[in-house]
């Protein structure tokens, strides 16, 4: 019964963390936004294993701990980033630049 | 309506409404913090979702421990309130709103193609067993490689961490 309300509020979610990727130039909140969309999708996943079966929450279960690796590591590059150029706006980050 | 649809799009609204915020705050801690309430929204959907224990682990690990070390991050680097430079300029911005928009569209005119009819096998296991037992049998037996291998995946995330942020080993 909540299946499609379930997956028109994830397509929302996700827009939006999209939507933030593109128009924010702080790393740190566009890292945010895409956790976001990793929220988004782990919402189909559980929305989807209500009719579909268990496996689906079991496969949020995992794309939430490789949502955490992921956390860690890319703070610690902005973190990194930030002690060398010392700004993580990146607008500022234009080293590819030609 | 019937009362859980109600409820239902009372914490949609919450997540949607506070994911705005979170996308559009130029301070990056009232940003963090919006993100924070869109989680624990989608937490209440999870339970509406008969994904209790997915609910649990989402208060756990995301509002707790993954927004805490962005907390954490922004502290650390004391970026205090945002810059005008923060946000695109109204050319960028009207191009991202657009792409936007056009991806939000495609996403719903999926919806059109019907969603998989299939028995609704989770709630009745749910009701012999429990919903955790549901949850936890296949992931220690069908699942219990992918299981493993996220084990040795956050060993990396860890050493990697320390690796990249520690200024000289």
């Amino acid at each position: 019964m909540l299946l499609e309300p379930s997956l028109i509020v994830s397509a929302v979610l996700f827009t939006l963390g999209v939507a933030g990727v593109l128009i924010r130039r702080n790393a740190i909140v566009i890292f945010m936004c895409v956790e976001l969309m990793l929220n988004a999708v782990n919402l189909t996943f559980v929305a989807l294993a209500q009719t579909l079966g268990v496996g689906g929450q079991i496969f949020v279960l995992i794309v939430m701990a490789v949502a955490a690796a992921e956390a860690a590591v890319g703070l610690a590059i902005i973190l990194a980033i930030f002690r060398h150029r010392e700004t993580v706006n990146l607008q500022h980050l234009n080293l590819l630049k030609g | 309506m019937p009362a859980t649809l109600v409820v239902f799009w009372v914490f949609a609204g919450a997540a949607i409404a506070s994911a705005l915020l979170c996308i559009t705050r130029r301070n990056t801690v009232a940003s963090a913090l919006w993100l924070v309430v869109t989680l624990f929204d989608i937490a209440a959907l999870f339970v509406m979702l008969d994904a209790q224990f997915i609910a649990v682990l989402q208060i756990l690990v995301y509002a707790g421990a993954i927004m805490v070390l962005f907390l954490f991050v922004i502290m650390l680097l004391n970026l205090g309130p945002g810059t005008a430079s923060d946000v695109k300029g109204p050319v960028g911005f009207a191009i991202a709103t657009v792409l936007a928009a056009a991806l939000g569209i495609q996403l719903l005119a999926l919806l059109r193609a019907g969603p998989p009819a299939a028995a609704g096998d989770l709630a009745r296991a749910g009701q012999s067993e429990g919903m955790i037992a549901a949850v936890a049998r296949p992931l220690f037996t069908v699942y219990l490689v992918p299981f493993e291998i996220t084990g040795l995946l956050l060993l990396a995330a860890i050493v990697g961490a320390v690796v990249l942020a520690k200024r000289q080993l």
